[in-house]
């Protein structure tokens, strides 16, 4: 089937380092000896946990219950005991504490009673978002929006194209290229499922030009309802807004959603869950992790959710060192972390070990415009950067600064070695903390001025009651009639007799 | 926890930098200047390396007063270009402390004043050159020429003579022998004014195929360098193409006008600064428009200023000054040439 592409502008060309650990199968990680969970593993709202320590949890069991519309639910990643819930390192940028669940595993990976959906065709596609949601499914490609969410939008606004995005352009990850390759099946089932829960007219599945046996594997399995397309391998091709531009041509409205333009846009891994979760109603307890780079044996692993970066880096013999730093992510997007106890969540998709660099000396910005070049979102980075770094807010805002993807092309190609993504994080954070204090700012405002309104009550019950007089508090019409013809008469009255006396003297 | 600083994505990096882009610029004027030094002898040569050890010296005596890293600021390449392009815009017969000066204005007020590398609004090169051409105007219109053929008059001994003997008091037109002339754009432009006509000038021995005798071919390596500068990716195509193109057009309605009063379209591509203006002076990015609709504008303007000034104006080239005028306009253009970004319509 063949779909006219089109290009994002910018990007960049660079090795990928894939080949190494596309070709090898990923094998199953063994039970690690202690499980952590964060409960809050997507965007949106923690979940709030539902279970107690020292209680026996089976695989699959809900331990955490969404808190409000943007969160979802919470699963035991295999059986065992509740240890402990409390603060624990989790993966954030800031290098967080936060409330994790800690399981024990007893060894025997007992499963809970699970459900599974029949015919799913025939099934709501609203009641299909809540099979999604009480899995617990977010979206496994980066961000961790709330599946579900995306789905109702599906449902509330007109779809007409559902794409399901295994353009891994980030180097070195490869987690969506073998869980394609050995779970062809449930990407395309799983996909189909999305399409009946978001009744989407078109349905596309696209990978890079650089995954053939994915493709293949995908092609065995899809049928005319689903078209299948290579997309041109350059970063960030799998970028939502980039890979929606590529495919259709449309761009994504400034500080708009894909649904505005009538897309939903979804990740193969996903898509995966999705099947596993209608077809068997199992949660999503598992994933597929790339552990690449300077590991000795580099490849996927299949992990639970909760098993700590260590053991992952252990399981293909690595130790980590003073000479290494580890990424969460990709060497373009991805999240340094110096602790490697801290947990696989739901979207980790990869653990990449890296030879620690100096950082290169940064020079003045020579505004060469090279970051212009790269940047797919066509923003000015070199007056992004400019205003960023002398807190002039206000003006990043003018360039656009939140449609900033932070896919890292500006700082790639910086020949004055600026960290620009970090003066732009810098810079959202900073204004993002100025409106929560506007915010808070208002709200104090109120309160001042309705305790000043209390209080001027309570002064004034105080007082000593005035007589009142008596009025007639609501006059009726002709009451009001009455009065004002009165006064018309009256006026009109002593008008002639003005006018009289004035006559008498003109006649004198 | 191991003790390491924490590192923000992304973790890559392509390894540009600033010092290898100023490193192409410096490599590309290499044929240039070897095509200049066998037409005009090693006079500029001699320019270049007094310009870039009075360039080093100076930056090196204000970065310590701007209490800036050495080891840092003197290697960007940065002081290296604009050290030659000064050096390949003055005449090779310059006296040394006419040099000294230039670079010293040039450094101090286009560069330092602004806050060094990367925040300066004025090219430091054509500022400099526009400054000693205003303050010396007699030593700046004495230039070689290849009358006689590639470099038989303006051997090395009389470079140095030039360069380094010249009596400081007794500075005048005299001191210069029948090796100096004005260039034939100057020579142009008086006869010209002394109401002879184009295709009569044109006849003069100094006269080549298209421009000046040994000029145009100085250009042609020029425009060879500045051509691979692009292919390299280190400039973009927008500003070279936007001046040489306005100054053909300009030039080709003039000449289509009257062709006796104003002078071919190659003539004055292949005449002056203006190649060398196109492709290395006005593209340095610091003074430069960053949008791609700002570029051609920018360009433009300088294309136009250029033509007008050579037409009409007091000076034979104004190169350097159409350059300074156009840089003084960026923060302007750029603002209005703003680019819509993906999403915005």
């Amino acid at each position: 089937m063949s779909r006219q592409l089109y290009e994002f502008p910018g990007g960049l060309k660079f090795e990928t380092f894939k080949e190494i650990t596309a070709t090898i199968p990923a094998i199953q990680h063994p039970l690690p000896n202690r499980i952590i969970l964060p409960v809050r593993q997507h965007i949106g709202i923690p979940s709030v946990p539902t279970v107690r320590k020292g209680e026996h949890v089976l695989k699959g069991q809900p331990i955490a219950e969404a808190d409000g519309y943007v969160s979802i639910p919470l699963h035991a990643s295999t059986s065992g005991t509740v240890i402990d819930i409390g603060d624990y390192p989790v993966p954030h940028a800031g290098e967080h504490e936060a409330t994790c669940i800690v399981i024990e595993p007893d060894g025997k990976d007992e499963w809970f009673d699970i459900q599974p959906t029949d015919d799913y065709l025939t099934v709501d596609p609203k009641q299909l978002q809540e099979i999604i949601r009480s899995c617990g499914i977010t979206g496994l490609g980066g961000a961790g929006f709330p599946a579900h969410v995306k789905l109702n939008e599906g449902v509330v606004n007109i779809v007409d194209t559902l794409i399901i995005n295994g353009v891994e352009c980030e180097p070195f990850i490869t987690c969506d290229d073998r869980l394609i390759q050995e779970k062809a099946h449930y990407v395309v089932s799983g996909t189909r499922m999305i399409r009946h829960a978001v009744q989407a007219k078109h349905c596309v599945i696209a990978v890079e030009d650089d995954m053939p046996k994915a493709y293949e594997a995908l092609a065995n399995w899809i049928d005319d309802d689903i078209e299948l397309i290579k997309v041109p391998k350059r970063y960030p091709a799998g970028g939502e807004k980039q890979l929606i531009q590529t495919l259709t041509g449309k761009e994504v409205p400034s500080g708009g959603l894909a649904i505005h333009i009538g897309i939903v846009m979804h990740n193969v891994a996903t898509a995966a869950a999705v099947y596993r979760a209608v077809t068997r109603g199992e949660p999503l307890i598992s994933r597929y992790v790339t552990i690449a780079g300077e590991v000795e044996t580099p490849r996927n692993l299949q992990v639970l959710l909760g098993t700590s970066v260590n053991d992952c880096l252990k399981a293909c013999g690595y130790e980590h060192n003073d000479e290494h730093m580890i990424i969460l992510g990709g060497p373009m997007m991805g999240m340094h972390i110096r602790n490697p106890d801290i947990p696989i969540i739901k979207t980790t998709n990869c653990i990449l070990v890296k030879k620690l660099e100096p950082a290169a000396t940064e020079l003045p910005c020579i505004q060469c415009g090279d970051c212009y070049n790269a940047c797919p979102i066509k923003l000015m980075p070199q007056e992004l950067y400019r205003n960023a770094k002398t807190d002039n807010f206000a003006e990043t805002q003018q360039y656009h600064i939140f449609d900033c993807i932070e896919c890292g092309c500006c700082s790639y190609v910086c020949p004055s070695n600026i960290p620009l993504v970090q003066y732009f994080r810098y810079a959202k954070s900073q204004i993002a903390a100025e409106e929560r204090r506007r915010d808070g700012a208002d709200l104090a405002r109120k309160r001042f001025l309705e305790h000043n309104k209390r209080e001027q009550a309570k002064i004034e019950a105080k007082r000593p009651s005035r007589p009142v007089i008596e009025t007639s508090s609501n006059p009726s019409m002709d009451e009001k009639r009455n009065y004002i013809e009165g006064a018309v008469s009256r006026t009109l009255k002593k008008r002639s007799k003005t006018k009289k006396i004035l006559d008498k003297r003109n006649s004198d | 926890m191991i003790n390491q600083q924490l590192l923000t994505s992304p973790h890559r990096h392509d390894g540009s930098s600033v010092r290898t882009k100023m490193l192409w610029v410096c490599v590309s004027l290499i044929p240039g200047i070897a095509c200049y030094t066998w037409f005009f002898g090693p006079g500029i040569l001699i320019q270049c390396l007094l310009a870039i050890v009075f360039a080093l010296l100076v930056e090196s005596v204000l970065l310590k007063i701007r209490k800036q890293k050495l080891s840092v600021f003197l290697l960007d390449g940065s002081v290296y270009v604009t050290a030659i392009l000064f050096a390949l815009m003055i005449s090779p017969f310059t006296p040394w402390w006419i040099n000294f000066i230039g670079i010293c204005f040039g450094l101090v007020f286009a560069k330092h004043l602004y806050g060094g590398l990367g925040n300066n609004i004025f090219n430091p090169a054509a500022t400099a050159y526009v400054f000693i051409l205003l303050c010396f105007p007699v030593a700046m219109n004495q230039w070689p020429s290849a009358i006689d053929g590639p470099s038989q008059e303006t051997s090395i001994k009389n470079s140095f003579k030039y360069i380094f003997l010249m009596p400081h008091d007794s500075y005048s037109e005299n001191n210069y022998d029948s090796t100096s002339s004005a260039t034939p754009l100057a020579d142009m432009q008086n006869r010209l004014a002394a109401m002879e006509m184009v295709n009569e000038i044109r006849t003069s021995s100094q006269y080549g195929n298209y421009a000046g005798k040994g000029w145009e071919w100085v250009s042609i390596f020029y425009l060879l360098g500045g051509i691979g500068l692009i292919a390299l990716g280190v400039i973009s195509w927008h500003i070279p193409v936007a001046i040489l193109g306005s100054v053909f057009a300009f030039s080709l309605i003039f000449n289509m006008y009257d062709t006796n009063l104003y002078p071919s379209s190659l003539f004055h591509i292949l005449s002056g600064g203006c190649i060398l203006a196109a492709f290395f002076v006005a593209t340095d990015p610091v003074t430069a428009s960053a949008t791609p609709i700002g570029k051609l504008i920018y360009g433009t303007i300088i294309g136009g200023l250029i033509y007008a000034i050579r037409s009409w104006g007091a000076y034979p080239d104004g190169v350097a000054f159409a350059i300074i005028i156009a840089n003084g306009l960026v923060p302007m253009i750029d603002e209005y040439t703003r680019p819509y970004i993906i999403g915005e319509n």
